[in-house]
């Protein structure tokens, strides 16, 4: 038998990521600088580990029930309504997930008849296309631009749409362009989608990480509110990126469809995360805030010195990414990441991991310490105004 | 400007030029802004955090209780002052609770810091009390950890 022959084609077609050939080369190499994680540098704040400690101590090690401990989701609900103005009901309306990655999973598996259309608005997060393929779906992207500031314009979206489209997810703030969209923007989006029924996935695990001005959630808007689901987690803003814990908000229906293959596949979240998650709602704000206030320092100096290396840079408001454009190289997306990390020994990704509009851009994070910063900005302008002197 | 004081209190090495990028300010400011928290004693130094046991310099610290008695007028902080003075001495604080002062005192030697205690702050007229405790190690001082594991271990993901 060959076990080739035996993988659904689906599976199969789907390319392996673009950025693993970099960490090989990566974990070689000394003092290389990476920007490439996308997950905080920080480690989880100690009343939330002592929690998770305190924890396992009591023997809290049993199964939780399927949705999460009510505990947790309750807290959840506070959570949403204090900080986004966002009611729902802890019993009926809140799942606890494997992370928010498995919420996108189960809500696409939940809504997709083989051939709907998902509309994915692109550079952004790798797994929506993945999961949107898996369910059988036709994803459509949206091509973000530059000149928006990657932000999803309602005349773009309303070209999307189609009698078949079921999905769109709106993955705000960006990974990895760093975009955010503001009350207005929100607001162009709901006037196209008010009168549809079209589902709304809402990626909103960077809310916390907005650095100018709230964040706003379409599901906000009570036209939008029965048709959004709205994706979280405590990865990103908590630093608790190995525990594994996201949910999803939105209709009981939905939620509850959700629920059934959550409970085939995964049981229940560790439970022993789920109490450290209850910690981090109920005494960890002030962390919080420390986090984005240090986020919003470094930000300003990697875009500082994307800037000063004279490459085009958006500037982002939201997440820990800057997107830099990089044509004026002359070299290709992968180019530039490739000889970047042999000659400067700093890895950035290519913005094409993220979809075909990435080309010509980089992702890199500011996860990463105030120092690392500093000497990795260095080492870019260095490398750019060598390249750049042997193009022209 | 609260948040200069955030950033230098973590970091104090770096220039006006970075901290002006960071804040999203000019560096003519953030170089008024820091001088005149200077000028106002509340940034009253830059130093290094450093930790001893891993150099070859021998140095016992020192956690000395103090019972005083207060002065008319003066309270306690002429009592302090004749005792923070003296340049063994690294900290003093007033204490709520059973005794006055603490006095952390550090020298190269326990006979060094025995002596200190025996022969100048035990004796001055207001000091009704001393007991003396001795720092074994140091795990934490000013909010850093010094055994601090610092490799990166963590495994690459895709994402």
């Amino acid at each position: 038998m060959n076990m080739n022959d035996m993988i659904s084609p689906t599976v199969k077609n789907i390319p392996p990521s673009g950025i693993r050939k970099y960490f090989d080369l990566l974990n070689e190499m000394k003092d290389a600088i990476s920007l490439s994680v996308g997950e905080p540098d920080f480690v989880t704040p100690w009343n939330i580990r002592e929690a998770g400690i305190y924890s396992l101590e009591k023997g809290q090690t049993h199964y939780s029930s399927n949705a999460g401990l009510i505990e947790l989701r309750s807290e959840i609900a506070r959570y949403m309504e204090y900080r986004f103005g966002l009611k729902y009901n802890p019993r009926e309306e809140i799942l606890v997930t494997v992370g928010a990655s498995e919420a996108i999973d189960l809500a696409l598996r939940s809504l997709i008849i083989p051939g709907d259309e998902v509309i994915i608005p692109e550079p952004s997060f790798v797994a929506y296309k993945g999961c949107a393929l898996l369910a059988g779906a036709v994803p459509v992207v949206i091509e973000l631009q530059a000149k928006d500031q990657f932000r999803l314009t309602p005349e773009a979206l309303e070209k999307a749409i189609t009698e078949k489209t079921k999905v769109v997810i709106i993955p705000f703030p960006n990974n990895p362009t760093g975009a955010i969209m503001t009350k207005k923007d929100i607001e162009g989006i709901v006037e196209v989608l008010k009168n549809k029924d079209i589902v709304v996935i809402s990626d909103e695990i960077y809310a916390e990480l907005t650095y100018e001005g709230e964040h706003v959630s379409i599901a906000s808007y009570p036209e939008m509110k029965e048709k959004t689901l709205v994706i979280n987690g405590f990865s990103k803003a908590y630093a608790m990126t190995g525990w594994r814990i996201g949910y999803a908000c939105g209709h009981p229906c939905l939620i509850d469809n959700m629920k059934k293959i959550h409970q085939y596949a995964i049981m229940c979240a560790p439970t022993n995360a789920q109490h450290a998650a209850i910690e981090a709602l109920r005494n960890s704000y002030d962390d919080v805030s420390m986090m984005v206030r240090e986020y919003n320092r470094r930000r300003r100096l990697m875009v500082d010195g994307f800037r000063k290396a004279g490459l085009d840079c958006f500037e982002p408001l939201g997440a820990f990414y800057v997107f830099p454009c990089i044509a004026s190289t002359g070299l290709s997306s992968d180019e530039f990441c490739e000889k970047l990390l042999m000659e400067e020994k700093v890895l950035v990704v290519p913005g094409t991991a993220f979809g075909n509009c990435g080309a010509g851009f980089v992702r890199a994070t500011y996860a990463s310490s105030v120092e690392n910063i500093i000497e990795a900005m260095k080492r870019i302008k260095r490398f750019v105004d060598r390249h750049r002197g042997l193009h022209i | 400007m609260e948040e200069i004081l955030e950033v230098l209190e973590n970091n104090s090495r770096l220039n006006c030029e970075e901290i002006a990028v960071m804040l999203g300010k000019s560096v003519e400011e953030v170089k008024d802004a820091i001088k005149k928290l200077e000028d106002e004693g509340v940034i009253v130094g830059y130093n290094t955090l450093i930790n001893w046991e891993k150099t070859d310099r021998e140095m016992v610290t020192a956690l000395i209780e103090v019972k005083v008695t207060p002065q008319r007028g003066e309270g306690f902080d002429k009592v302090a002052d004749r005792i923070y003075r003296f340049p063994e001495v690294k900290a003093c604080y007033l204490m709520s609770g059973g005794f006055d002062l603490t006095v952390i005192v550090e020298g190269k030697s326990l006979k060094e810091v025995a002596s200190f205690v025996a022969e100048k702050l035990a004796p001055l007229e207001s000091v009704l009390s001393t007991s003396t405790h001795f720092v074994l190690k140091r795990y934490k001082d000013d909010g850093v950890i010094f055994e601090k594991k610092e490799k990166d271990d963590r495994e690459a993901i895709v994402l």
